[in-house]
């Protein structure tokens, strides 16, 4: 661990000034910077605890049928898990962050921070290996060494890193948006394009600029339906996903009339690919139909040996989870 | 006074079955277990002491290669350093389990990935742990060889029996498979620590360590000093499971920093340095052939493994160890080979052998089973042999049979041929499987001494160790019973050099062993009373801290008269367990759920009967058993150390990535203690627990996972993917 200043931000604007300085970085549970600090693979000469700002609220947006929730950037994984609106209306939003980490790191992970958690490939987190997204340039080790937690879909010939986690791709899947704040300004980017693909700059993990603070996701008003999120691993808890699915399905007359989909441990980012949606919607539901919608995602899947076996996985995975969803018996 | 015992022969009338005070075996709680679970055991490195300096290790990211320079000077001028030390006396690998000399080679001379090199020393942990990072090196590097198939391999062991080709042509049913097991890691949850102090030409030494009476020879022998130099302390271990049975490399560099320094130095491993420089279980490749006649009855048994290790060290995983007397078969052909390659130590981890040579030959038998078309069950106990296979020694005693049925019994297993996929419950199919237990049994020499106070209270002392495992517990009831205490009258002090070298703790041997030695030395003292009272010792019953005969009754305190009396007790092995084929037994049951879509499988259930001489205490030696158990869920389903192809560095390196089994992993585990005495195995007629609980007890998995859902998986740990691969569709 390099040394580094501590400073605690008493006001948002605050933060996002501090932040805007490229050595600087926010820490909220600190579960994941902390990790990283302890294994060099963070630097940062000065740490910002965004810990006091009031951005811990889950709230009610907008009113009547348009009401949705807004979860603070500092509510915590517990927190959100257990809100009685996110359990009645978003239940896979519950479902996908009790299925990540445990309890205690739950406890203090937050939304933002977990957001913005950073990939578990083990070059990425080893100092002594190359790796182009914490040293661009430096190559990717894991290309050619043991690629068995990496990524299938949207990678480079630069980083085949996955983004970890498991509330995102809840988020993704009902189609959430980040708010984003920095010291004059504030934007908004839906989940689903707050994390970027690697291409030629893995170091960029997502779209936030020098000086930007999360300070929430907006769920849009609840859509009902039948709500799964499905995480593939090693051992049954405390381990990252393999693969997992999270999905919001709705049928009439056995036909689908909603399949939001998002896709974890596979990609870059949380996997959303609205051609699928198209496919299901409209038609019954039938092993044949899902086995076309794996092939949609799957379409440019591509395998690094270790880690070929996610493609079949992601397959069956998503067959269980739409046979699941709608009663088909395989 | 000392009394002395080398064993001989077996005892088959024992003391321990006609004392009164009737504590042996009882199931009593641990008396340090408050301590620990209110945090206030003190650990290697949590001592308080005035003027400590901070030392963390410099490793070396190279797999081969050599230290050539140490720039010191880069790190001498950042905050709070105090030295940069790179004695050549420093270890580049870990002592073996009682070597009882410095471990092999020199820090300098690089033999795997990661190794440590020098030993930076601040006042603080983190300046110590930031200038690690910065010290400039300059080393030759080289190519070494790091995958085990590509390498020519060394002949560590071979026994030729018959003619086991012949055998496997003629059989009316064989079996043939090759199985691989990934490398593990102990992965205890105490990382690895010391805390050295150098006082008037004396070191001492607070480590987190098994073995002390090797320990300190290796430490002495390290660097160069008298073993009456060195005094080591390890009351408290959390968890050891082989990696701390020899010195490492912390615990030297730590010594040479404090001498060097004349500072008390603590030098604490990363959990990243722990996975990757302290031993490692080898990956094994393992060839099993079993002949058999129409019955089932073998004719044939072949075990023929490889494991590898780095070069000039002597161990080899013995994978071959219980498959010399499990089974018959009059042909027969073991076999262990040893590649040479560039990984860290591979060493003693939880059960060495027969946690990985077990299972294999459990899962073939499984497959004879299925192709003989009888109960697995029932297989086994067709082939218990009479005597040993190889060598035609008598069993001392052997609870296999019992386990067997016992074990079936209570956990309601069906006896049937297998045949797949017969329950589903929802998207997992549920199928049971079986596998017997076997681990050799071993005792080494041990000294303990036993004193009886004025008071009417003793104190118990050797420098055993407590690795989580029970030995305070244990070694405090057989004191009871032989001096005819309660166990709170009873004061057991561990884990310090200054006192009577017991075993330590490794191989299942620190309750038989030092459990002798408790009990030779109350013997001692039951004698010294005995004459006290003008009677022979047999007639003599201590009971509640008074003495009885058939002529009356007086209190110890009276006996005692204002004076201790102590007795060390001394217990060498000797022919009993050579004459013999001294072993523990047992048997695991397992239901288990495969998921069908994604080939997770979560074990339900798991019932595993145990045969393992006298039991000293039947709430730790179940404990033993469930760690055990929870260790095979492991083995069978999650552990496996990944290296890297291209520079062979361990990948994965922390309890995030290294997967040992977590709470929701481990359902209901049932333990079956066998009611056995093994007059040969020891004084007490115990023989070793810890380890017998993980020797096998992965094939009952893995047979379950084929009974579930028709997957034949050849590989350890059975991932998602491998049992995916191996499932048939449809
Ligand atoms: C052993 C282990 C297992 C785990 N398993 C899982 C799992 O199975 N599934 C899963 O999803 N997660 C898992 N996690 C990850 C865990 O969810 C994250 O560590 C956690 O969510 C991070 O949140 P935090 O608040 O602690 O972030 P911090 O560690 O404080 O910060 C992480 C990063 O986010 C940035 N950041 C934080 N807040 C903001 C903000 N408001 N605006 C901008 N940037 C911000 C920080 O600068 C930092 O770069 C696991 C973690 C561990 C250690
Ligand atoms: S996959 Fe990405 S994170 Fe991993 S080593 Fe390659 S570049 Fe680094």
């Amino acid at each position: 661990m390099r040394p580094f200043d501590y400073q605690r931000a008493e006001r948002l604007t605050h933060a996002a000034q501090l932040t805007a300085d490229a050595d600087t970085l926010a820490l909220a549970g600190g579960t994941n910077l902390i990790d990283l600090m302890k294994l060099q693979v963070e630097t940062p000469q000065t740490l910002v605890d965004i810990g006091r700002l009031s951005l811990g609220e889950i709230a009610d947006e907008g009113a009547g049928k348009a009401r949705g929730l807004r979860i603070g950037a500092l509510a915590t994984n517990t927190a959100t898990a257990a809100h009685p609106r996110v359990r009645a209306d978003y239940p896979v939003l519950a479902r996908g962050i009790l299925a990540g980490a445990t309890q205690q790191l739950r406890n203090k992970a937050t939304t933002g921070g977990n957001l913005c958690q950073r990939t578990r490939c083990y070059y990425f987190t080893n100092i002594d290996q190359p790796c182009n997204k914490r040293e661009p340039g430096s190559g990717c080790g894991a290309i050619k060494g043991i690629a068995r937690i990496h990524a299938v879909l949207g990678t480079s010939p630069h980083c085949i890193a996955t983004y970890p986690g498991d509330m995102a791709v809840a988020m993704a899947a009902l189609d959430a948006t980040v708010e984003i704040a920095s010291e004059n300004s504030s934007r908004s980017v839906p989940v689903r394009g707050f994390h970027r693909l690697p291409g030629d700059t893995p170091e960029r993990d997502n779209v936030l600029e020098p000086g930007e603070i999360i300070t929430a996701v907006t769920l849009p008003a609840p859509v009902g339906g039948i709500h799964l999120y499905r995480k593939v691993r090693e051992r049954s808890s405390y381990a990252f996903a393999l693969c997992s699915v999270a999905a919001v399905i709705a049928l009439e007359d056995n036909r689908f009339t909603r399949a939001d989909l998002a896709f974890g441990g596979l990609a870059h980012k949380p996997w959303h690919d609205p051609r699928i949606a198209d496919l299901l919607i409209g038609n019954e539901p039938s092993l044949a139909l899902f086995d076309k919608a794996a092939d949609l995602l799957l379409e440019d899947a591509q395998g690094y040996g270790e880690n070929d076996f996610k493609i079949p996985l992601a397959r069956r995975t998503l067959a269980a989870v739409l046979c699941e969803a709608t009663g088909v018996e395989p | 006074m000392t009394v002395h015992l080398k064993q001989d022969a077996p005892d088959e009338r024992n003391v321990l079955d006609f004392t009164g005070q009737s504590v042996i075996g009882e199931p009593l709680s641990r008396p340090e277990g408050l301590l620990k679970v209110t945090g206030t055991a003190t650990y290697a490195a949590e001592y308080e002491v005035d003027g400590c300096c901070e030392g963390v290790l410099v490793t070396l990211p190279v797999v081969r290669g050599e230290v050539t320079a140490i720039d010191e000077a880069s790190v001498l001028s950042m905050p709070g350093v105090i030295a940069v030390l790179s004695d050549e006396r420093m270890t580049g690998r870990p002592a073996q389990g009682m070597a009882g000399e410095a471990p092999f080679q020199p820090a300098k001379d690089v033999c795997y990935w990661g190794q440590p090199v020098a030993l930076v020393v601040a006042e603080t942990f983190e300046q110590a742990r930031d200038a690690a990072k910065h010290v400039a090196m300059d080393w030759r590097s080289e190519q070494a060889p790091l995958d085990p198939a590509a390498v020519e391999t060394e002949e560590s062991e071979s026994t030729r029996q018959g003619d086991l080709a012949h055998a496997m042509a003629e059989a009316a049913h064989s079996v043939d498979v090759v199985f691989t097991t990934e490398g593990h890691a102990s992965a205890a949850m105490e990382p690895h620590a010391a805390l050295a102090q150098w006082e008037d030409g004396k070191l001492t030494v607070h480590a987190s360590l098994q073995m002390l009476k090797f320990n300190r020879a290796e430490l002495a022998d390290s660097i160069g000093l008298e073993e009456e130099q060195v005094r080591l302390l390890s009351p408290y271990v959390g968890g050891g499971f082989g990696s701390k049975l020899g010195v490492s490399q912390e615990v030297v560099a730590a010594s040479l920093a404090a001498m060097h320094l004349g500072r008390p130095v603590r030098v604490v491993m990363s959990r990243q340095q722990v996975f990757q420089t302290v031993e490692r279980r080898s990956e094994t490749h393992q060839r099993i052939r079993l002949a058999a006649d129409a019955e089932g009855r073998l004719t044939g048994f072949g075990h023929e493994a490889r494991v590898s290790n780095l070069p000039g060290e002597s161990f080899a995983e013995p994978v071959l160890q219980s498959s010399h007397f499990l089974y018959a078969g009059e042909n027969r052909l073991l076999r262990l080979e040893v590649a040479r390659i560039h990984r860290m130590t591979a060493g003693s981890v939880r059960a060495p052998g027969e946690a990985v040579g077990v299972q294999t030959v459990e899962q073939a038998m499984d497959m004879l089973a299925e192709k003989v078309g009888i109960d697995p069950v029932e297989l086994r106990l067709r082939n218990i042999p009479d005597k040993h296979p190889a060598n035609g020694k008598p069993f001392s005693s052997r609870k296999l049979a019992e386990a067997l049925r016992e074990g079936a019994t209570a956990f309601g297993w069906e006896p049937r041929p297998r045949t797949p996929r017969h329950t589903r419950e929802g998207e997992w199919w549920i199928g049971t499987g079986m596998a017997s237990a076997a681990r050799v049994h071993s005792v080494v020499e041990a000294k303990a001494r036993v004193t009886l106070r004025p008071g009417g209270t003793a104190l118990v002392e050797t420098d055993m160790t407590d690795i989580g495992t029970g030995s305070y517990a244990i070694l405090g009831q057989v004191a009871g019973e032989m001096l005819g205490l309660v166990p709170d009258d009873i004061e057991v002090r561990l884990g310090d050099t200054d006192l009577p070298p017991g075993s330590g703790s490794g191989g299942s041997v620190g309750a038989a062993s030092c459990g002798s030695a408790v009990f030779l030395a109350c013997q001692g003292l039951r004698k010294e009373l005995a004459e006290r009272l003008g009677i022979a010792p047999e007639s003599l019953t201590l009971k509640d801290g008074f003495a009885r005969w058939s002529g009356g009754q007086k209190a110890l305190t009276e006996l005692l008269n204002q004076e201790p009396i102590e007795c060390t007790g001394h217990f060498e092995p000797g022919a009993s367990t050579e004459d013999m084929a001294v072993s523990s037994f047992g048997a695991f049951f397992a239901e288990v759920a495969v998921n069908r879509w994604t080939g997770e499988t979560r074990v339900r259930r798991m019932t595993g009967a145990f045969g393992f001489g006298r039991v000293l205490n039947a709430r730790t030696a179940r404990s033993q058993c469930l760690g055990g158990l929870t260790w095979c869920i492991g083995n069978a389903l999650t552990e496996s150390l990944l290296f890297d192809p291209v520079d062979g560095h361990l990948v994965n390196c922390d309890l995030a990535e290294y997967h040992v089994p977590v709470n929701r992993d481990v359902p209901d585990l049932e333990v079956l203690l066998l009611e056995e005495r093994d007059a040969a195995a020891s004084p007490i007629q115990a023989k070793g627990v810890g380890e017998l609980g993980l020797c096998g007890g992965a094939a009952a998995i893995a047979n379950a996972i084929h009974d579930a859902c028709g997957a034949r998986v050849f590989a350890y740990p059975m991932t998602p993917d491998r049992v995916l691969a191996a499932m048939p569709e449809t």
